[in-house]
């Protein structure tokens, strides 16, 4: 299969061992001639030092008979335009393209990009399982770092959610001053009852954190977290 | 109107100041705050730093609902990326992309873009000065000649009280 991969940055000069090591027929663009040089070094004379948008680039490096082009450069804007090239001026059947900033990925897929590969998603998603979401926020820290200002997010399986202020035990010490709800601050009264979505801001001793966290996010959470 | 440029430099910054002092509602967006030394010390618009290919920037300077959007910027793929992004996502219907490479241009316009191209424009007044033919679609703005790949302007686009009036 031919296969032009554009950018030689690290993602496309993996890519295109990878893909010469599958026994690919392969073009790399490059349009920096020294980048170029130095994969050329390695993996032959199948580095071209062109611009990957350009038409005409595009046209010299056989995009007429790829199957697939892929417009690995850390530019969105670049590889968009690589892929609208190839599918609509060389009717290339597959286009991939690295999105870097996640918002672009509806977009491209939209404008008829074939595949999105969207790294900063992908690290997001491996991170976001690594941190616990049901936490306590740190806010602001008061005298001297005895007491501290912290926000809890009532999620699905809190404990609170349909309890009043006075149903929840509380430690010394520990009070529950503003509720945000609908991104509206409002004090927290007697006859509140928390919701699902709802924000509170607490102030606690340090050491009360652990039973702020337990009536307010709850316990399930602590163990989904860890 | 309420327009929408990208790119604060000598053209986008003459535009904007154009349009503001026609009593159009504008905000110029440049990724770098000194760009916008270009703009008169009483520019009537706004002027917003930020990536003007990045959809939270746009919407953050009121993009979504604008009549007209021009992207301006030294990049051509910006250009392209930002005039995709305002007419596709944001429904702005009236987009001008610069594009200085005319093959770029060009093909652009078969996909639906609007384009201007300064090399195009200045080799043809060149070429007309020297006593050469004109040669035509080289002066101004290229209209679209294709149809968008997106498809056709997104319905929920344009409001149709979004003030036409100055």
């Amino acid at each position: 299969m031919y296969i032009i991969v554009v950018g030689g940055g690290k993602v496309g000069y993996y890519l295109t061992k990878e893909l010469l090591a599958a026994g690919h027929e392969l073009v790399l663009l490059e349009k920096d001639p020294r980048r170029a040089r130095q994969i050329a070094d390695e993996v032959g004379s199948i580095v071209l030092a062109r611009d990957g948008c350009e038409g005409k680039h595009l046209a010299e490096a056989g995009a007429n008979r790829a199957a697939i082009v892929a417009a690995v450069t850390g530019d969105d804007e670049d590889n968009l335009v690589v892929c609208q090239m190839a599918k609509h001026h060389f009717d290339v059947p597959r286009t991939i393209a690295r999105v870097n900033n996640p918002k672009n990925e509806e977009l491209f897929r939209h404008l008829g990009v074939d595949d999105i590969i969207s790294p900063t998603r992908m690290i997001l998603g491996a991170i976001e399982q690594d941190i616990p979401v049901h936490e306590l926020l740190h806010l602001a820290q008061l005298e001297g770092g005895e007491l501290e200002v912290l926000e809890a997010q009532i999620a699905a399986g809190s404990p609170a959610i349909g309890r009043r202020p006075g149903d929840i035990t509380l430690p010394d010490g520990c009070s529950l001053f503003v509720l945000i709800r609908d991104e509206v601050a409002q004090p927290i009264r007697p006859e509140t009852v928390f919701q699902l979505g709802d924000k509170v801001i607490a102030i606690t001793r340090t050491d009360c954190e652990v039973e702020l966290h337990r009536e307010l996010i709850g316990e399930s959470a602590v163990l989904e977290a860890s | 109107m309420r327009a929408i440029i990208v790119g604060c430099g000598r053209v986008g910054a003459g535009i904007a100041e154009r349009l503001a002092r026609s009593g159009h509602e504008v905000t110029v967006i440049d990724i770098s705050t000194e760009a916008f030394t270009r703009l008169e010390s009483d520019f009537p618009g706004s002027a917003i730093r930020g990536d003007g290919t990045d959809e939270a920037v746009l919407r953050r300077a009121g993009a979504a609902g604008a009549d007209l959007f021009y992207a301006l910027t030294e990049g051509d793929n910006r250009n392209i990326l930002a005039t995709q992004l305002a007419y596709e996502t944001l429904g702005i219907p009236n987009v001008v992309a610069k594009i200085n490479d005319p093959v770029r241009a060009e093909a652009y316009t078969t996909l639906g873009l609007a384009t201007i191209c300064r090399t195009r424009m200045l080799v043809e007044a060149l070429a007309v000065h020297a006593g050469l033919p004109s040669e035509a679609g080289s002066q101004g703005i290229s209209q679209a000649t294709g149809q968008h790949p997106g498809g056709d302007h997104p319905p929920r686009a344009v409001s149709p009280a979004a003030g036409t009036e100055a």
